[in-house]
């Protein structure tokens, strides 16, 4: 399965729903699509993950990329995941602690700080 | 002798098809279903470092992957021809150069947190990645 990306606007975030696979391969076209939000100026990001089946360092260090973008635009990025298998991944690699991780698109759009 | 030995192209594209053999060959040697998925995460891990130190030292051999089925144990192999100078002994600083280094640490960073029995080697001739785990003898279960 390669990787599908769709986006659109709910109030001031922009929610990018993703699904299939993050890894070194489709890293890039994630990469790009944050990009290209944050370019047109969309600095609250919410990136939907509840329809990724694999993800692997390369979709986080997308993702953390994506961080450091919207951060300099005193922007915020989001996640959604409920999957114990994906949840793991940022787990073991501390980013638990950068990422806010929520378990709705409703709950991620109406969180602030 | 390796139960299943793959080389491939060193291609992004290509490590998915590594990471599908992999577990498919992990769950047949008998290596529980609950940590097929980090067989899967790990092993592709390992081949995107590969492929990675292929590609920036511009190396056109393939990355090979062995699936080593033995008694009681799977394990996994892939080995780069990546030269490696002696540690601090290379020449670097550049932006792109730490980027990179930063990548392959959070790569090695997953695979030590998934994986209890890894070892790491590299020399001049290339690195290679060692990964086990332990297996249950495969009851037939006909359903």
């Amino acid at each position: 399965m390669d990787l599908s990306l769709s986006t659109r606007t709910v109030g001031d975030r922009t929610v990018v729903e993703v699904g299939g696979e993050i890894d070194v391969y489709t890293a890039p076209k994630l990469r790009e699509q944050l990009v290209e939000l944050v370019n047109d100026g969309s600095f609250h990001l919410v990136v939907d993950m509840e329809g990724v089946d694999f993800l692997d360092s390369t979709g986080l260090g997308v993702l953390v990329g994506g961080l450091k973008r919207v951060r300099a635009h005193e922007g915020s990025l989001r996640l959604v995941c409920n999957q114990e298998r994906i949840l793991k991944i940022f787990r073991i690699t501390g980013l638990t602690k950068v990422f806010p991780i929520h378990t709705s698109v409703e709950e991620a759009v109406a969180a602030t700080d | 002798m390796a139960t299943v030995e793959l080389r491939f192209s060193a291609l992004p594209e290509h490590v998915r098809t590594a990471r599908l053999v992999a577990a498919a060959v992990a769950r047949r040697a008998g290596v529980d279903e609950a940590v097929l998925d980090e067989v899967r995460l790990a092993v592709g891990e390992a081949c995107s470092r590969a492929v990675g130190l292929h590609q920036s030292a511009g190396i056109t051999a393939p990355v090979k992957v062995q699936l080593v089925e033995e008694e009681k144990q799977f394990s996994i192999e892939v080995g780069d021809e990546a030269p490696r100078s002696s540690p601090g002994g290379g020449a670097s600083g550049s932006a792109g150069e730490d980027v990179e280094t930063e990548e392959d640490e959070m790569g090695l960073a997953v695979i030590s947190g998934l994986v209890d029995d890894v070892e790491v080697t590299a020399g001049e001739h290339g690195g290679q990645i060692r990964m086990t785990w332990p297996t249950t003898p495969t009851t037939a279960v006909i359903s």
